[in-house]
């Protein structure tokens, strides 16, 4: 209850801020110009996920953190009223991630609409596009939570850390792998490095954008292991839990570093 | 009547607090003074629940608060440095505040007559003046009429007009039997004030008792005056 | 011998017209439970022009061998079951019609290729409206020639290539049309080999154990409309020349060596408007020179073109790629092909002129493409920000992708 009304506020003052509707707005725009020049089909719903996997992870790291020492002073001023502190972190939280994934629904979704792709897309594809960018979004700021938390009293390490994150998430970790495949593809490496794409949670939304739309080059593979994992509905369900071992662990940790800290 | 117990912080290799242990009586006026980095806000934290105590307990009215929330509805809090939700107005802020609180009644009206905040009731929080914003945040601590109100360096940022208002709201508010804590620089305000004075340095409480007991202790005229005194027999 | 073969069935068409008009020729009926009551004591008793009538039920019969000139026709459901006993009908003569009936159960065999239809050195058979179930082989031609094959369906349900025949095999066959036919679960769906001049038209060949279509040394043929769907190796035609590849799909054909269409050896031949919809390769080149290949669709394949450098002076104009994981990927850094004026949805240049036609050359061929080719467990990481940031780079200056692989003038929207 009480978590609702500091989620509504923060609602109220997120749209205020024009920020989350700028976020909203880039989604829009580059949606419809997806749509406007690949057509309603496959290719507006590629281009749209590589946007996804691209911007959620960034935007809603760095934002989680920035977020929280931004509403430093209103989270003391909450505290010192009378609130338990998991109410306030949910609220928090809920406060951030709720408009950030709905800027990202609405900004797809609504060109979507009046394209009238709904009607003729996949709807498997636009769904998965759906569910994926919106629980990007909930890990990502959980992550940027956890991060804020961890250096709440260094701004510049909180942030850069985040940045860092993400790089190392988006790049770099891919190009370990890639070394790893080059220096030890003699081997049958193929389960560790899929135990290795579980490690990371912006590999793991990959996959599963591959599992949907690029699932016949997969299916190219010459290689037992992936096609037993790609080919049967274990690939798609371990995916699945991995990503939400990611969603949870982060606010885990995130909401117990909450409630020890000295504020 | 709130009773500290053993109470120990430490932020790193730094101890803060070192084994605090006295009673802030009901229906007074305690003033905290000492030193920057004494452990003053640490201390007001602490009993809030925003610092969580390595060791050590406080009982507000008989009770444990460590890890409780529930007592907070009895505290009216105005802390040192008040930032709000910057695109929040202060009209938005109050009934935020309120519903968080669940309370109906409130003597909001009348404190924001008495700190002359109507024209600013539908403006942004961005956009005040530092003491506007303390006086919202005066508004906030004392609108919900709390048997216990702690104020942080209430006058830091208040012109002089506003500080005379805000201490005869205080001494209203003393009038009526709360307990108030309070901090500051100022040590004519907490003269004026407060009628109980804890002294804190490095952590460690120096002094604690009726401030009148403190002068003539110190034989000085002035509470500046005694402090002082007070803080050069700490650092010898 | 087969102008030979024509000479007698002309002769035989005049003969048979002739004996009509003298209203010779009669009808024999064979039924359960008539005075006829088998198939081989119904065209034995017939004499060459007759037609035979089967009426409904089910016939245990196998090696029903026509050797005269006629037409068999079912009636109402009728089942002829060889019981795994070797071939179930056997045609040596020339036109012969079989309509409307059902054969099963030829025999499974590694010495011998037992059909349910056994077709050898005739001319002009035809084999309409009938139902091929668990055959060894389907329709096997041998040495014939102007046959037509329409309208039949034809499904197996063995899981080994080598427990399961081909729904229609054509060896050493001329002129043959194969329309609108059904195949399913066999080994090929068709099958030629040393075929001239076959039309391949309106057939559908799904689920087949190894290809929807196979076919080698088969020159001057055409395929028109077809579909071929879910094969466990696609379509592979091989060592032919003039071969015409018009307005088929193929699609949902997925495995490491699985190919919509994989060509190897074929030259001077048209592959024009077909769709590739959904194949881990859509198109695969192998030795293969002077085709056209023109206004194809490939739509979400894995690869839409894998071209072996040993192919050279093959033209790819305006073909759509849509939504392909890889567009074009090849083996070195070597072309002899040309690309132009297709529409590539990789492409990401622009049109300032508005000309339709894009200011910046394409290059379909990705690094990563190459990436894979050597360690294809790298495929694990398409889509990654670091690949796309690899393969950008490569763009701006080709390093290991074929530099002449390119098309000069890509389209900006889809060739319609």
């Amino acid at each position: 209850m009480k978590a609702m009304t500091i989620l509504k506020y923060q609602w109220k003052d997120l749209f205020r801020g024009k920020w989350i509707i700028g976020y909203g707005l880039i989604y829009l725009l580059m949606a419809d110009a997806m749509i406007r020049f690949g057509g309603t089909g496959t290719k507006a719903m590629l281009s749209i996920s590589n946007i996804m996997l691209l911007l959620i992870p960034l935007v809603g790291m760095i934002y989680g953190a920035l977020y929280l020492y931004q509403s430093r002073e209103f989270t003391e001023l909450l505290l010192a009223q009378p609130l338990d502190r998991p109410t306030l972190f949910w609220g928090l939280f809920g406060g951030l991630a709720a408009p950030l994934a709905l800027a990202y629904t609405a900004g797809i979704g609504i060109p979507m609409l009046y394209t009238g792709m709904i009607l003729t897309a996949n709807l498997q594809s636009i769904f998965v596009i759906l569910v994926l960018g919106n629980v990007l979004t909930l890990l990502f700021t959980g992550l940027g939570f956890w991060l804020g938390l961890k250096f709440f009293n260094d701004r510049i390490k909180g942030l850069g850390f985040a940045l860092v994150s993400w790089l190392f998430l988006a790049v770099i970790y891919d190009g370990l792998v890639l070394l790893a495949i080059f220096l030890l593809g003699d081997y049958p490496i193929e389960e560790p490095m899929l135990g290795m794409a579980m490690l990371n949670p912006i590999d793991l939304a990959r996959i599963t954008v591959l599992l949907e739309f690029d699932i016949s080059a997969l299916m190219g593979y010459t290689g037992a292991v992936f096609n037993r994992f790609f080919g049967s509905m274990l690939g798609i369900t371990v995916a699945s839990g991995c990503l939400a071992l990611w969603l949870g662990i982060p606010l885990w940790r995130g909401k117990s570093l909450f409630n020890e800290k000295d504020f | 009547m709130i009773t500290i117990k053993g109470l120990r912080k430490k932020f790193g290799p730094l101890t803060v607090l070192d084994d605090i242990s006295l009673e802030i009586p009901s229906g007074q006026a305690t003033g905290i003074v000492g030193p920057n980095g004494s452990g003053k806000t640490t201390a007001i934290k602490t009993l809030l629940g925003l610092v969580k105590p390595d060791d050590g307990d406080i009982h507000v009215d008989g009770e444990s608060v460590i890890g409780k929330w529930n007592y907070r509805q009895k505290i009216g809090y105005m802390p040192q440095t008040a930032r709000y939700p910057e695109n929040m107005t202060v009209a938005e802020l109050f009934t935020f505040i309120k519903n968080i609180r669940g309370a109906k009644q409130t003597s909001e009206e009348e404190l924001i007559q008495h700190f002359g905040l109507q024209p600013e009731l539908k403006k942004r929080m961005r956009t005040l003046s530092g003491g506007t914003r303390q006086k919202v945040g005066a508004v906030l601590a004392m609108m919900f009429d709390p048997q216990i109100l702690i104020f942080d360096e209430p006058t830091a940022g208040l012109d002089p007009h506003a500080s005379v208002q805000f201490k005869n709201l205080v001494n209203q508010e003393k009038q009526q039997g709360k307990t108030i804590l309070l901090t500051s620089h100022i040590m004519s305000e907490i003269e004026e004030l407060a009628d109980y004075l804890i002294f804190i340095v490095e952590g460690k409480i120096r002094y604690h008792g009726p401030m009148k007991d403190l002068i003539e202790k110190q034989q000085e005229q002035r509470l500046e005056g005694a402090v002082a005194k007070m803080m050069e027999e700490a650092a010898a | 011998m087969w102008a030979n073969n024509k000479i007698t069935g002309l002769l035989l068409v005049l003969l048979l017209a002739f004996l009509t008009q003298q209203g010779w020729a009669t009808q024999i009926t064979v039924s359960k439970n008539g005075s006829i009551s088998s198939i081989k004591e119904g065209v034995d008793r017939a004499e060459p022009g007759d037609t035979l009538i089967i009426k409904e039920g089910r016939y245990e019969e196998h090696s029903i061998t026509v050797d005269k000139q006629m037409t068999i026709l079912g009636e109402g459901n009728v089942q002829i079951d060889g019981n795994r006993q070797g071939f179930v009908i056997i045609i040596r003569a020339d036109d012969v019609t079989l309509k409307n009936v059902e054969v099963m159960h030829a025999s499974t065999s590694f010495m011998e290729d037992y059909a349910g239809i056994l077709v050898k050195e005739t001319d002009g058979a035809v084999i309409e409206n009938v139902t091929l179930t668990d055959n060894y082989f389907g329709i096997y031609l041998a040495k014939s020639s102007n046959a037509l094959i329409k309208n039949n369906h034809i499904t197996a349900s063995m899981k080994r290539e080598t427990q399961s025949g081909n729904a229609i095999h054509l060896w050493y066959s001329k002129d043959i049309r194969i329309e609108d036919n059904y195949m399913k679960g066999h080994r090929d769906g068709l099958y030629f080999e040393f075929v001239d001049g076959a039309t391949i038209k309106g057939n559908l060949s799904e689920e087949n154990i190894r290809y929807g279509i196979h076919f080698m040394y088969s020159d001057n043929c055409r395929y028109e409309d077809n579909t071929f769907r879910d094969n466990g190796g696609g379509v592979a035609v091989m060592y032919t020349s003039n071969v015409e590849i018009i307005n088929n799909r193929f699609e949902d054909n997925w495995g490491s060596s699985a190919y919509g269409l994989l060509l190897k050896e074929i030259n001077r031949s048209k592959i024009v408007g077909n769709e590739f919809y959904n194949n881990s390769v859509g198109l695969y080149i192998e030795a293969t020179s002077r085709n056209e290949i023109r206004h194809n669709t490939f739509h979400q394949n894995g690869w839409a073109v894998k071209l072996m450098a040993n192919s050279t002076d093959n033209m790819f104009t305006e073909n759509n790629f849509i939504a392909n994981s890889f567009e074009v990927a090849t083996n070195s850094m070597k072309n002899y092909n040309e690309f132009n004026n297709n529409y590539w949805s990789h492409y990401e240049g622009y049109d300032l002129d508005r000309d339709g036609i894009g200011d910046v050359p394409h290059r379909p061929v990705r690094l990563f493409s190459i990436l894979v080719e050597k360690q294809p467990q790298s495929l694990l990481l398409l889509r990654s920000l670091l690949i796309d940031i690899l393969d950008a780079a490569e763009r701006i200056m080709p390093v290991l992708t074929p530099e002449t692989l390119v098309d000069s003038q890509p389209k900006m929207t889809k060739v319609s």
